[in-house]
């Protein structure tokens, strides 16, 4: 743990330094993605980044498709920022960091339409697969928001169908096909910051306490975007929101050579 | 009658060391009927008849003399609340924090405010572990710039090392500017890659503290 003022960081960021010695657009190490680690879930993966942990699980279920798309199935990622995972934490309802982690992440996902939604549709208007995304942070060293986008990705990615009787219309959870979801794109958020008029990215907790604004960029593996957040107090112009974007873009690429 | 256990072995708590009145319990141990058991995980250590254990875990017990690392929480009428990184928070008196004159009406904030790091000596511990701070000893001072990190209270004699080799050795080579408290932080100002540098071989210390000829490595890893 370090203990710094906020202008210290704001100084070395002016020198194109940070504090623990690595270039502003470089990720920490190690990056580790681990997957299949519960036997329970659909799918289940590990991120780190640097000392940040994270968990992503994922279940499918079926359910009555909503009555405004009665042919389409449904996604729901949720996020639990639990006090295990650092000392600003508490227990309880989600804060909102928790919510805005979980909507940051979402609407990377559904704005893409990475998931034909159609296909998850089983009967029309009455039985559809509808999936639920939990990410559970471990370790806050900072930077969840691409962790987590990492983490969700990868978890979609990992997933299997459970065994389904379509006449009974049981779910066999103990049975895993080989059957993937029906993934389109591979939407993946990666969030630039803003400090002392410098771009970085991947801010240990102490940085991001810091930083002026940030920018959450979701992209595509074509580098279609599908979903920015903005945080943060500090204004973007548009000269800056381009150079972020054309940041997240490389470094969204750098993440998804990481994945694979 | 007889020893239980060697120099330097690793005893855990309710471990009995010796057997019979021919030794004595000191620091971290204590006598049940016949026998004497320590009270804490650590290395035994037997000086003459005395059997003592110095811990290897647990929180810093604030000490007379010490001199810590530590941060302003409050700001009352005659003095200053203190977090000493411990259960216990600490008091320092306005009379205690300079040798200038200070006026009734003016602003405490002025001298140190909340939020700030300053190096302190602690004068006196109660029975009831309430701590009276000093900053009128050589060497106390507010922090300004620089990082502060933590360690492993029971790992900063190794960080210090013999007559405070260890610590000169990181300072010549990084020249840095180090201060280690007692309460396991330690404050590091200088170059932004010097400062990098010492905070990982502090922490190179703590981790290899346990293995020989630690000073080669740190000499080597700063070369």
């Amino acid at each position: 743990m370090i203990i710094v003022n906020k202008e210290t960081i704001a100084q070395l960021a002016l020198q194109d330094k940070r504090l623990d010695g690595r270039g502003l657009t470089e990720y920490r190490t190690p990056i580790a993605i681990e997957t299949n680690i519960s036997k329970t879930a659909e799918g289940s993966v590990r991120v780190q980044i640097g000392q940040t942990i994270i968990l992503a699980g994922l279940k499918m279920a079926i359910e009555k498709p909503y009555n405004d798309t009665p042919d389409e199935g449904g996604i729901m990622i949720n996020a639990e920022l639990v006090p295990l995972s650092g000392p600003q934490y508490e227990p309880g309802p989600p804060g909102k960091k928790a919510v805005e982690l979980a909507r940051v992440v979402d609407r990377g996902i559904r704005e893409a339409k990475a998931i034909d939604m159609k296909k998850l549709c089983l009967v029309q208007g009455e039985k559809a697969w509808f999936i639920t995304i939990d990410l559970v942070t471990l370790n806050d060293a900072g930077n969840l928001l691409d962790a987590a986008g990492l983490a969700a990705l990868a978890v979609l990615k990992e997933a299997v169908f459970p065994a389904y009787e379509p006449h009974t219309g049981v779910i066999d959870y103990k049975t895993k096909t080989d059957q993937h979801l029906p993934l389109i794109k591979e939407p993946l958020p990666v969030t630039v910051y803003k400090i002392s008029g410098q771009l970085l990215v991947d801010l240990t907790s102490q940085e991001e306490d810091a930083f002026e604004a940030r920018l959450t960029v979701a992209s595509d593996e074509k580098g279609i975007l599908s979903a920015l957040q903005k945080g943060g107090e500090a204004p973007l112009s548009i000269e800056e929101i381009d150079r972020i974007i054309d940041l997240a873009l490389e470094k969204a690429k750098f993440l998804r050579g990481q994945l694979k | 009658m007889s020893l239980l256990t060697k120099e330097r072995d690793i005893v855990i708590p309710g471990e009995a060391l010796a057997e019979g009145m021919d030794y004595l319990p000191g620091e971290n141990t204590y006598r049940e009927s016949e026998k004497i058991y320590s009270k804490v995980l650590g290395l035994a250590s037997i000086t003459g008849r005395v059997l003592k254990v110095t811990s290897l875990s647990g929180p810093y017990i604030p000490r007379v003399g010490d001199k810590i690392i530590c941060k302003v929480t409050d700001i009352t009428f005659s003095g200053w609340r203190i977090d000493t990184n411990t259960a216990y928070s600490a008091m320092l008196n306005v009379k205690d924090a300079t040798a200038r004159f200070i006026r009734k009406e003016e602003d405490l904030s002025k001298i140190l405010s909340i939020g700030d790091y300053v190096v302190a000596m602690i004068v006196n511990v109660t029975s009831q572990n309430l701590i009276d701070l000093s900053m009128k000893e050589p060497g106390m001072h507010k922090l300004l710039g620089g990082r502060i990190i933590k360690i492993n209270t029971h790992k900063v004699p190794r960080v210090i090392g013999k007559q405070g080799s260890m610590i000169t050795l990181i300072k010549e080579r990084t020249q840095t500017e180090i201060t280690v408290g007692q309460n396991g932080l330690i404050w590091l100002k200088g170059t932004p890659e010097g400062e990098l540098k010492a905070e990982q071989a502090i922490h190179l210390v703590e981790e290899k503290s346990h293995l020989e000829g630690l000073t080669e490595k740190i000499q080597q890893f700063l070369s």
